[in-house]
């Protein structure tokens, strides 16, 4: 058999997070009644206009800086037209001539090792609505309310040479985006979505075989298993001696299998022209200027910074900024306690394990970071000890207790009251006479052993190093 | 006081001075509604519960004291295509025979604060497309002058009722000629602002880089009046343009001197009628007496503006009117068995001849392997025609030209040759490729008494200096008094 190469190119769609769409002022929120995000604008009413948000424009441009684009200066949008039920206007205002981002790269790592995916360009549109099937009545109703939601589209080079690959971009691209805070990226949801484009060729053969596509993608899972099997399939087909065909295909995540939908030989055409009503939007050095200061921090110089700036080993670095509320939490909490150390321990060990226990999502969690300062000021002002102050973080994570309060009901401070420490040592020492005499005849063993009976006795309330000082003096006058 | 022979200025003074009410004034309308739209129908909806109920409420406000703007209390009826918040908007068409609009467009909002009391919705050619009112899906409306002839187009209904005193002034819409047209061929006045300078919000379009709502009155000084009302900046359209107010303070002078007037020879050539010509350039020598220079030139690029103009036109129109698809509102087809069959049927009923005709057209332009050859060349082609504009207004204030080769066309007469009824927009479609401003007025009649206009083209935003002339002009002649008689149960 001949060895071939895997040639992917990725259309990614991202549902952008602005409040309000891009055609009008209606929410962007997910979810709501059906047609109750809807106006005259977006349900494309006779002598309605589209006005821009510009907040959409805004977005684009922080995505395009962040992914070493050249920003257009002058826009356009056009429109795209087909009919369909779920889009009111029959034509989608997107930008086929001038997109508003070009020519970028991101850099992935994967067990091959490094590499740049070319971005070829990034453009805004308007998202369509969704039909909804009634099997009860046998219809099809329409819900409006996702039409108009800004969608930016990022179109990848295709320079993806295995599955893997694939899914390195995507978790990269998704990651990035989060931090832009432009839009949530959940796939279940739909914000975030994938064409995917396969095709192979013989090995180092520089022409490009005949490709597929595979429309709407919604899981990570899925793509990578899709580009796999997708290989495989046109690898036989042409080890058969037969040729791959230009298609649009679906892929079955049941069946695990991919299925010819449509061929691009009766592909539509879409008539695309220029938007009359909009005028064409000019972006200025100045905005550009402005959207780059107020650019928020990378994971990856994050990640740098940690390890630069708090110590952090590359390991830890790593976990906390693989999610941005971690990376949040992590500075905020630092901002206010200087204890870096502490609260990267906090968040790897505690938090990551009630976390996974609870199956919390980062965008779900609820902690807030002067609580979590809080508590570890408790900790290493040795008001409570470590252990406590497990307890202490499992209720405000789950119960969203405030530390100091909750330590006083349950009753949790340590003791620093020496005497009754002095009282309860001195009860141990009469109790086990066996054990201070090992002590005092040399073995250190039975030190420890004589400090876990005061704490026993002491609850664990006391400051360990209270006990050991005083134990330690009582042993040496005896 | 007779109502026929004043201008709605002139009835919104005697309204604000208490001589007459808004109420009473409203009545006579209806009143010549009643009589004379059966024979002209230029109205698809008379809207007289509303209209007396606006007249009171304005009346009271009057009664009160009130400032209220010049022509507030006075009536007017707005174009099919111009939304109506809950009231009928149908755009000359069956597929919207159904459709009430849950807004109102900004046009008609701006008229409603200024006080007008709106009559009713005025016929028009179906979509907007068409220069005579016969493809109305409500029947074609008669030239106030001879009812067997056709009112222009495509805002037939807006200069038949004004002409016909079943309004004193009116709304159209002109996206390549279709307020000026109709104004030519009924003796009344309009103008075609500026691209921009009216908000477009509301307007059902028909092609979006062309489209402007403008005013049809008795004359140039109503006209002004009310696009100084309707005009101005907008959020809601992005194409409208946000600059100070139109500035018509300097235009009533009465004088038209030293304003430069270039003719275009080239536009007084083959198959401009003869009567035409000749009231035209009579015209032109009324404002050298009236102090203008008058100069003739060469205009280049006439031969590109039919074709650019059906080009661009048509491509955003199929696009525009996809919209209409059966779906979520307007006529749908009860025999469709798939979701295919819903968009093809409900569109093959819903639309007519003309419309249908131009979806195609406009759809054939833009498919891939045309779009080059028509419609980018089409774009090109507009691209030169505005500089032929340009160029020509570093020398001239103004080009006079007709309005239309010939005056209003037998009913039917050109129905069945579409060709030959796009060369009527001639003199028109390139001033909404340039998207400059241009006024129609009255300036003689044909040796049938048919109505001619003459038409007066400026450079963006030159409405004051274009109203100047015009009004100076009207102020030496009485062609705009003259009233239309024929169908005061004259001729059928």
């Amino acid at each position: 058999m001949m060895n071939y190469e895997t040639v992917c190119g990725l259309e990614v769609h991202v549902e952008l997070s602005t409040k309000s769409k891009i055609f009008c002022g209606c929410t962007t929120e997910f979810g709501g009644e059906p047609n109750t995000h809807v106006c005259p604008v977006c349900s494309g009413m006779p002598g309605t206009l589209p006005m821009l948000n510009k907040s959409v424009v805004d977005y684009a441009i922080r995505v395009g800086l962040a992914l070493n684009c050249d920003i257009t200066r002058y826009n356009k949008f056009d429109r795209k037209n087909y009919f369909y039920p779920d889009l009111p206007k029959a034509y989608q205002i997107s930008q086929l001539y001038l997109p508003i981002c070009r020519d970028g790269k991101v850099e992935i790592e994967t067990e091959a090792g490094k590499k740049y995916i070319g971005i070829h360009e990034i453009h805004m549109e308007e998202d369509a609505g969704k039909l909804v099937h009634d099997p009860w009545d046998d219809c099809t109703l329409i819900d409006y309310n996702r039409c108009g939601v800004p969608l930016l589209e990022i179109v990848s080079e295709p320079d993806f040479s295995s599955a893997d690959e694939v899914i390195a971009y995507l978790e990269k691209l998704r990651d990035i985006l989060i931090y832009l805070g432009v839009s949530d990226c959940k796939m279940q949801e739909g914000s975030m979505r994938a064409d995917v484009n396969v095709s192979v060729k013989p090995f180092g053969s520089k022409e490009l075989g005949t490709r597929t596509e595979m429309k709407n993608m919604n899981s990570f899972k899925a793509i990578h298993r899709a580009v796999n099997f997708e290989t495989k399939r046109q690898i036989e087909l042409l080890e058969e001696g037969k040729r791959v065909i230009q298609e649009t295909r679906r892929w079955d995540e049941n069946k695990d299998a991919s299925f010819a939908m449509r061929s691009k030989e009766n592909a539509q055409d879409y008539r695309y022209f220029p938007e009359p009503d909009l005028l064409p939007v000019e972006i200025s050095d100045s905005w550009i200027r402005q959207i780059k200061e107020n650019m928020p921090e990378l994971p990856e110089a994050k990640r740098k910074r940690y390890v630069e700036e708090f110590s952090l080993s590359e390991y830890d670095a790593s976990v906390i900024t693989s999610a941005k509320e971690l990376a949040f939490l992590f500075e905020q909490t630092t901002a206010i306690c200087s204890k870096p150390k502490e609260v990267c321990n906090l968040i790897m060990g505690e938090l990551m394990r009630l976390m996974s226990e609870t199956s919390t999502l980062p965008e779900d969690l609820d902690i807030s970071a002067e609580d979590t300062a809080k508590l570890i000021e408790l900790v290493c002002d040795g008001k409570i000890n470590r252990n406590t102050s497990k307890e202490v973080f499992e209720a405000m994570f789950k119960q969203k207790a405030k530390p100091e309060e909750y330590v006083k009901q349950k009753g949790l401070l340590m003791l620093d009251d020496d005497s009754l420490v002095e009282e309860t040592i001195d009860k141990v020492i009469n109790e086990n006479p066996k054990s201070v005499e090992d002590y005092l005849g040399g073995k250190q063993k039975a030190f420890g052993f004589l400090v876990g009976q005061t704490m026993k006795a002491l609850k664990g309330k006391a400051n360990p190093q209270s006990v050991n000082r005083i134990l330690k003096e009582k042993l040496e006058k005896l | 006081m007779d109502l026929s022979t004043m201008t709605a200025l002139e009835i919104g003074k005697e309204i604000k001075q208490r001589r007459l009410s808004s109420v009473e004034v409203t009545k006579n309308f209806i009143e010549n509604i009643k009589n004379n739209d059966k024979t002209i129908n230029a109205y698809t909806l008379v809207l007289e519960e509303n209209a007396l109920k606006q007249a009171e409420q304005i009346q009271k406000k009057i009664d009160n004291s009130e400032d209220l703007p010049p022509l507030a209390g006075v009536p007017a009826a707005v174009k099919d295509n111009i939304c109506t918040k809950d009231i009928l908007t149908c755009c000359g068409s069956k597929m919207l025979s159904n459709f009430k609009p849950p807004y109102s467009a900004s046009a008609v909002e701006r008229l409603e604060q200024a006080g007008a009391v709106i009559l009713g919705k005025l016929n028009m050619d179906e979509f907007a497309m068409g220069g005579s009112t016969e493809t109305s899906y409500f029947g074609p409306t008669k030239n106030p002058w001879d009812t067997q002839k056709v009112p222009g187009g495509s805002s037939g209904g807006s200069a038949a009722a004004v002409a016909a005193d079943e309004a004193p002034y009116s709304l159209g819409s002109d996206t390549g000629g279709s307020i000026r047209q109709p104004c030519s061929f009924c003796g009344v006045s309009g103008i075609k602002p500026t691209y921009g300078s009216v908000s477009r919000y509301g307007l059902v379009a028909f092609a979006s880089s062309l489209d402007q709502i403008g005013p049809i009155g008795r004359d140039i000084k109503d006209c002004a009046e009310i696009l100084s009302v309707i005009s101005g900046h907008d959020f809601r359209d992005f194409t409208s343009v946000n600059r100070p107010a139109i500035d018509f303070s300097s235009s009533f002078d009465g004088s038209a001197k030293s304003l430069k007037i270039g003719i275009p020879k080239n536009y007084f050539s083959a198959g401009l009628d003869k009567d035409v010509e000749k009231a035209v350039l009579e015209a032109a020598e009324v404002f050298k007496k009236i102090g203008a220079q008058i100069y003739e030139f060469e205009l280049p690029t006439v031969e590109y503006a039919i074709p650019a103009y059906y080009i661009i036109a048509c491509a955003e129109a199929s696009s525009n009117l996809s919209r209409y698809d059966g779906v979520k509102y307007g006529y749908r087809s009860k025999n469709a068995e798939n979701i295919l069959d819903l968009f093809c049927s409900s569109r093959s009923e819903g639309f007519g001849m003309e419309v249908k005709r131009r979806i195609m057209l406009g759809s054939f332009v833009l498919s891939s392997g045309y779009y080059d050859a028509y419609y980018k060349k089409g774009l090109q082609a507009r691209a030169l025609i505005k500089k032929g504009f340009d160029e020509a207004f570093e020398k001239y204030d103004m080009i006079l030209s007709p309005t239309a080769p010939t005056v209003a066309f037998k009913i039917g007469e050109n129905i069945s040759d579409p060709l030959k009824m796009y060369l009527g927009d001639i003199y028109t479609v390139s001033v909404n490729l340039a998207g400059i401003p241009a006024v129609s007025v009255p300036c003689g009649f044909d040796k049938e008494g048919m109505p001619i206009g003459l038409q007066l083209i400026g450079k963006a935003f030159s409405e004051p200096v274009l109203v100047k002339a015009a009004y100076a002009f009207q102020l030496n002649t009485d062609f705009h008094k003259k009233k239309a008689q024929a169908f005061k149960g004259g001729e059928q």
